[in-house]
């Protein structure tokens, strides 16, 4: 047993007077059904948040949730029920309902866990405790004068400080016995300027899987980013329609490859045969220049975990490597029924949700070129360098990602910034389309959140500076 | 799904009311307390077998507690008298630190909902795993038999979900709501003989497990609505009308809704700021709720802060007739809550409708869109950027599948330029769009 699953019995099990004796027994009752695997996944998670606007520090909650899902597995079929109150009976009733997937007559075996000491990517300490609440709300109360501070056209500021603490414990039976204590905190700034009549909107936010104090760090620079950003968008004119040359900034852009790339190869879809990459292993599916990984074990990040939500311990996958496609992002079931090893991207949102394939922190590793000569390259183009969301369609490999923050390029030099605008694509034909990647890779800041099937969970992505020869604008300017 | 819903509504009511006594007693001025118990089932079948059999059963409760202005919030899944104490007691703590603010509060009395009318919105029946699987089966089913071209299912899902919902505070109201929400849905991919696949799906939703469209005639629609897709062009970059069916037109009226919601006009995150008594859309064009039309997906007699809700107009013959308040944004400016305290109940568009086909008849040429992607809305300037994907309409006919392209334009222009809608009401949700015209706006894909 590993100090990790230690804790985790004591903060899930014992205030409810039960032990991993009784979760053997509910696993045993799943393994009385002809089932390939049984498995609980207990969870208690505790969240804070404050939020300042108006100048005050007007609303704080904080939030308990816990309880467990208990999932049977048998070929490709998985049964699934969950409890919010924990007790040997809660843990048998779900049991005995997820396990109606499968066909009585199974031995009930099941093989004792073991527990395998997994090296942390974070510290498991609860950071709710860490600020004093009288600090928490001085920290929104000193952004909120700083965004102000900043530039006088401010003239609307909200602070949001969140911070949450999540212990696991997961179990299966085929003997996995993990746990993990996951931290994760995030700041957002969001301002409203206001300038001879015309209004236009900020933001800038932060976060990760460390403490409060780490990310009061980052507050002030949030707060003068969030001005900044809305203060260029007062002078935006009209952006372009049409295809055009696109240069990406670093870091935050790289939701491209979340949504280009990443879904695409997430094994679910890969199995089924419904994404645009599927049976492409081996093939060329973007430009040589490019290579794309998931790493879970990078410390400290939004999208890190010391152990999936399958107790699978995280890593680097290389998806693409000189443009080549290597492999998928794999949870447990979809690794099984592919013939593969998990990747360590089995995710949950909670314990009353199904675990799949996930990203984890996504990104394109640096290439060669310097991110000015990449600018100068571009007769009339867009530089994009912030944006809101994007989503994808694996299947056709169209995907979208909004801009934020662009600017037009005219040769070679960055000129008027421009209107939010959506690009759209598709997957593999952008990709393919990459011709010069900077050697400025940077992460984002930690506030992405990751959509699928109705679950979310917390993501990083990352990308040095990247031009696409052409590629969708969406502006008005047609 | 079985009948014992009183009792459950009852004993939420009961919880709620313990937990407002327990506020009282950490010292509380005030408190208010939303407690919710959902259970279902959601089966999904995928090549002719069964995937996931899921139950749900998710129960919580939330409270925020008032010393004055001051207050704060705290929820948990746990309802047992410990797990009451510590959540008010954290609740109390945090009031301790926020700042005192002179809008907070709850709503008077007198603006409470008096009664509770049945809406007839919760219609259980017995239905089991096997009977889920089965209807998941004939609707997958349908879907791969309609068409050769349908070379593989995503699944079909039927699921049977029963909430129970109920509201109280400290001036004396608690009322409760229950709703049964049955639903059928199906996603395939089509494939030629050259080009890509393409996916689509279709979906039923009702309160009543036999007002659901047949299973066989969901799998037909989504059959006939991946293979409508095969083999996409690009759009012709420019301007162009726009005609949005009503699974996709609900936006825009949901974005109306969002620009003239009290929380962000007293943000001054609106670009329809000072607009009552503007017109804002083409005078034959109303926009109201109905919170109170029986079994309807979107009903309820109460909103979030427990206030009674009504029939009104928020644009009415095309004038902003109200916005849409809770009673903070109202308090804070300055006005009366318009019971909306958690959004709008069953919105419509009123006015003269003409047939789909007369639409893109009036249309001639243009983009018609079933599918849009991303957010690309800025609801401060109502700068609109979108990507999408439907058919290309030559002369009021469909010429080809379009797939990558975008659509702009800015929300304003936009609901001033709607030119027509349709007779073809999509009554699956809360906002129960028809089809939508919208002139001028700019399409962009292959360069003209």
């Amino acid at each position: 047993m590993t100090e990790q699953v230690d804790q985790a019995v004591l903060a899930l099990l014992t205030p409810d007077a039960l032990d991993l004796t009784d979760a053997e027994a509910a696993l045993a009752e799943l393994a009385h059904h002809s089932v390939d695997v049984g498995e609980l996944y207990f969870q208690l998670s505790r969240s804070e948040s404050w939020a300042l606007e108006d100048s005050i520090v007007k609303d704080g909650s904080f939030s308990v949730e816990k309880g467990v899902g208990v999932r049977a597995v048998s070929g490709e079929k998985t049964g699934f029920a969950y409890a919010e109150q924990l007790s040997r009976q809660s843990l048998l009733d779900a049991a005995r309902a997820a396990r109606s997937i499968a066909r009585s007559g199974g031995d009930g075996r099941v093989r004792a866990g073991k527990a395998q000491p997994v090296s942390p990517m974070y510290d498991g300490i609860d950071p709710i405790p860490g600020l004093a609440e009288a600090d928490k709300v001085a920290l929104l109360s000193r952004l909120d004068q700083v965004a102000r501070a900043a530039d006088q056209r401010v003239s609307q500021v909200q602070v949001r400080l969140s911070a949450s603490f999540e212990t696991i414990l997961v179990m299966d039976s085929l003997g996995t016995l993990a746990a993990d204590h996951r931290p994760l905190v995030r700041l957002d700034v969001s301002v409203i300027v206001d300038s001879n009549g015309r209004r236009e909107r900020g933001f800038a936010g932060g976060g990760g899987r460390f403490d409060l104090a780490t990310l009061s760090g980052y507050g002030e620079g949030l707060a003068r980013e969030a001005v900044r950003t809305a203060i260029v968008n007062l002078d935006a004119v009209n952006a372009p329609a049409g295809p055009m040359q696109v240069v990406l900034g670093p870091g935050w852009p790289g939701v491209l490859l979340h949504e280009a790339v990443g879904h695409g190869l997430e094994g679910d879809f890969n199995r089924k045969g419904t994404s645009a990459f599927a049976g492409r292993v081996g093939e060329l599916v973007a430009s040589p220049l490019c290579t794309v990984v998931d790493d879970g074990a990078m410390f400290g990040r939004r999208g890190s975990l010391s152990v999936d939500d399958e107790g699978t311990p995280t890593g680097e996958t290389v998806l693409i490597e000189n443009g080549v496609l290597k492999g998928y992002l794999q949870d447990k079931l979809n690794a099984r029924l592919m013939g593969v090893a998990p990747t360590g991207n089995g995710r949950r949102q909670s314990y009353a949700h199904l675990p799949m394939p996930r990203m984890t922190n996504t990104y394109m590793r640096a290439g060669k070129h310097d991110p000015a000569e990449i600018i100068a390259s571009v007769e009339d183009g867009v530089y994009a360098v912030n944006f809101g969301g994007g989503q994808v369609d694996i299947t056709s490999g169209q995907f979208v990602f909004s801009a934020t923050e662009a600017y037009r390029i005219r040769k070679g030099e960055i000129t008027d910034p421009i209107r939010g605008a959506t690009l759209i694509g598709n997957g593999p034909d952008v990709m393919s389309k990459i011709s010069m990647v900077g050697n400025d890779l940077e992460i984002d800041r930690g506030v992405g959140v990751c959509g699928k099937d109705g679950q979310s969970v917390p993501v990083g992505v990352g990308q040095p500076t990247l031009k696409i020869d052409e590629v969708i604008v969406g502006g008005t300017e047609a | 799904m079985t009948e014992h819903g009183n009792e459950k509504r009852q004993e939420l009511e009961a919880l709620v009311g313990r937990i407002l006594e327990v506020s009282a007693r950490h010292g509380a001025s005030d408190a208010e307390v939303a407690a919710s118990e959902h259970t279902g089932l959601s089966v999904t079948a995928r090549a002719g077998d069964v995937e996931t059999v899921e139950f749900n059963q998710d129960r919580g409760f939330g409270v925020t507690v008032y010393f004055g202005g001051r207050k704060g919030s705290a929820s948990t899944s746990d309802a047992s008298d410990a797990a009451i104490e510590d959540t008010v007691r954290a609740a109390c703590n945090i009031a301790r630190y926020t700042e005192e603010d002179t809008y907070a509060g709850l709503e008077a009395a007198e603006r409470m909902a008096s009664t509770v009318p049945d809406l007839e919105l919760y219609h259980p029946q017995p239905f089991t795993a096997d009977d889920a699987i089965a209807r998941a089966l004939a609707c997958e089913q349908a879907a791969m038999d309609a068409d050769p071209r349908v070379k593989r299912s995503d699944g079909a899902t039927s699921s049977a979900h029963t909430s129970t919902r109920a509201y109280g505070n400290s001036r004396g109201f608690i009322g409760s709501q229950h709703g049964t929400r049955w639903g059928l849905s199906c996603m395939v991919i089509s494939q030629g003989e050259t080009g890509g696949m393409q996916r689509d799906y279709w979906y039923t939703t009702a309160r009543r497990l036999d007002n659901l469209e047949q299973p066989q005639a969901v799998g037909r629609r989504a059959a006939e609505r991946a293979v409508a897709r095969l083999n996409p062009r690009k759009a012709p970059t420019g301007t162009y009308p726009v005609l949005f069916t009503p699974d996709v037109s609900g936006g825009l009226l949901s974005s109306l809704i969002g620009a003239l919601s009290g929380g962000a006009l007293y943000r001054k995150a609106s670009f329809l700021l000072d607009s009552l008594g503007r017109e804002v859309m083409p005078s034959r064009y109303s926009v109201t709720e109905s919170p109170l039309e029986a079994g309807a997906m979107g009903s309820s007699a109460f909103d979030g802060d427990g206030v009674a809700t009504r029939a009104q107009a928020f644009v009415a013959d095309g004038v902003v007739a109200s916005y849409v308040l809770g009673t903070y944004s109202a308090r804070r400016l300055g006005l009366t809550t318009t019971g909306n305290g958690s959004g709008v109940h069953n919105l419509d568009i009123a006015g003269p409708t003409v047939s789909a086909a007369d639409l893109r008849r009036d249309m001639g040429t243009g983009f018609l869109v079933t599918e849009m992607m991303g957010q690309g809305v800025n609801m401060v300037t109502g700068d609109y950027s979108r990507g999408a994907a439907g058919f290309w309409v030559e002369n009021g006919e469909i010429a080809y599948p379009v797939e990558e392209a975008t659509i702009a334009s800015n929300l304003a222009d936009m609901l001033m330029h709607v030119a027509a809608i349709g007779d073809d009401r999509d009554r699956r949700g809360n906002v129960r769009a028809p089809s939508m015209l919208v002139e001028g706006m700019t399409v962009a894909g292959v360069q003209a």
